[in-house]
């Protein structure tokens, strides 16, 4: 049995988590730096601007890119604002009763079921039962309720972080709750629930199985007119040229998965630089 | 004097605990009333009572009548109730935006958007919580930058802004310093002209120095009630009189 000194087990268990955090960055860079080694060659003016050609091995991959960009943006439009007004019901006038605890108990479920179950549902109810067809609209559409539970529970915490006393100083003038709401609580909770948004929009950017059925094409030379056209999406266009087609450049599979990883970190980016920009400024 | 509120067998509980006991008493027009006892003697619960604050928390009930002008308040729109009872908390809640807005703040929601009109309830607001000579350069500075007793009297003309008939202060100088304190002091002393006042407080020289009557609240039951100078110099109640002297509490 070896004996150490309180310092020394104090430097070594400082050692351990430390190297255990760093092993967190490691799979980023690795993932990073593959993916920008083999891709980086395939980034070309013409790759992010033009049309699939030669049966995917050439051209570029504009369909996918514009594709992905309609869905998340349906999807969020969507989501956004029915995520916010339900978490600010739930937050500010829910009682604690029966049906306030089925909706808190149904939003947890939502957010366990596995997204390819999504797709699912999304191609029985959007694509055949309503007809929408496979669509972008069907695509958001399932996206959306797939975002709705993180949305929810991102804006709940955003206004749960407005401090109690501020609802309080505003009611006690004979305001009223909703006009404290929008004049007092959601100014404060905005930059809270843009987070959330961003995240969310970055997130289901990169979502592959809920559009498999619901909105995704194998291969659309043109671009999307309304929201009722199918169209290419990154993930799923991805997906198709690493699997699916035979002889394929290798730095084109890479180049496109360069792009959605921009995209992603790009908005993740944007997230945090808002949170931070917000948190300078807050003044409480 | 005219007698502005009357509580009648007041009882109020949150969930099991009852915090105040079947209280009875009237405040009149213009006076302050101050309220002493040690903590949880039910003051903070009486004064949120009136306001109507506490029907916010679910585990609220309570039995009895206050009545303002002899209107019953439970039959009153909160909203109107709570525009007629103006609250000044124990920490400053200033909200985060400007000394102007914060002032601003109350007429605006209740409908008032004439930028003249607004302009001059500010000024008299902030005279009126004799703030205005402080701030009178800055309205546009954000509301926290200003000194704790700065922000205390600035939530006090906030107060005002909307036209209170009574103002209840819980506990306003707590968080301040000697000097603060008795400018708030001062600007009670100023109000009661105009308004009536209840008073909440923990310093018991404070309710000697501002109120007209004052009550001491024991374990939510009302113990005394008389003119601040019976209940300091010659109290009914032994509780009263340890409590003033600072013999327990």
């Amino acid at each position: 049995m070896i004996r150490l000194d309180p310092k020394r087990s104090q430097n070594i268990a400082f050692a351990i988590l430390l190297i255990v955090t760093i092993l967190i960055i490691v799979p980023v860079l690795l993932i990073i730096g593959v993916i920008v080694k083999e891709g980086y060659s395939a980034i070309t003016w013409e790759f992010l601007t033009g049309m699939p050609k030669d049966g995917m091995r050439g051209g570029g991959i504009l369909p996918a890119i514009v594709g992905t960009l309609s869905i998340v943006t349906c999807a969020i439009c969507i989501t956004l604002p029915i995520g916010v007004l339900a978490a600010i019901y739930l937050n500010e006038y829910a009682k604690d009763n029966l049906l306030t605890r089925i909706i808190k108990l149904s939003i947890v479920n939502l957010a366990g079921v596995p997204s390819v179950v999504y797709g699912l549902f999304g191609l029985g109810l959007f694509v055949m039962l309503l007809k929408f067809g496979v669509s972008i609209i069907a695509g958001a559409l399932t996206l959306s309720i797939m975002e709705l539970p993180v949305i929810i529970t991102t804006s709940r915490q955003a206004l749960n972080s407005v401090p109690y006393s501020f609802r309080e100083a505003s009611l006690s003038l004979g305001v009223s709750r909703w006009q404290t709401i929008a004049h007092v609580v959601l100014p404060n909770a905005l930059p809270g629930i843009m987070t959330g948004a961003i995240l969310s929009i970055a997130r289901i950017s990169g979502e592959t199985a809920p559009i498999l059925f619901t909105a995704a094409a194998f291969y659309v030379p043109r671009l999307p007119h309304s929201v009722f056209d199918q169209v290419m999406a990154l993930p799923y266009h991805l997906y198709i040229i690493s699997t699916q087609i035979p002889n394929m450049p290798k730095n084109i599979t890479y180049g496109t998965a360069l792009v959605l990883l921009v995209m992603v970190l790009t908005m993740s980016l944007t997230a945090i630089v808002t949170r931070y920009y917000f948190r300078k400024r807050k003044k409480w | 004097m005219v007698e502005k509120i009357l509580v009648q067998g007041l009882n109020c509980w949150f969930g099991e605990s009852h915090s105040v006991k079947s209280l009875t008493l009237e405040v009149k027009e213009n006076e302050i009333l101050g309220i002493i006892g040690p903590a949880n003697s039910g003051k903070t619960t009486f004064l949120r009572t009136i306001n109507r604050l506490n029907d916010l928390n679910e585990r609220f009930r309570m039995k009895g009548s206050i009545k303002i002008d002899s209107e019953d308040i439970s039959t009153l729109d909160p909203e109107v109730l709570r525009k007629r009872c103006g609250m000044v908390f124990a920490l400053p809640l200033s909200l985060p935006m400007s000394v102007y807005d914060n002032v601003a703040y109350g007429p605006k929601r209740h409908g008032n958007n004439d930028k003249k009109g607004l302009d001059e309830i500010v000024e008299k607001a902030l005279k009126a919580a004799s703030l205005w000579h402080e701030v009178k350069d800055r309205l546009n500075a954000s509301a926290l930058k200003l000194s704790g007793g700065q922000q205390q009297r600035l939530c006090m003309a906030r107060t005002l802004a909307v036209e209170p008939e009574i103002i209840l202060f819980d506990e306003p100088c707590s968080g301040l310093d000697p000097i603060s304190t008795a400018k708030v002091e001062e600007t009670m002393l100023e109000l009661k002209k105009k308004y009536t006042i209840v008073l909440v407080t923990n310093n018991v020289k404070q309710a000697s120095r501002v109120s007209d009557r004052t009550a001491f609240f024991l374990m939510g039951e009302l113990i005394e009630i008389d003119v601040t100078q019976n209940i300091f110099v010659s109290p009914k109640d032994k509780r009263t009189e340890d409590y003033v002297t600072g013999r327990f509490g």
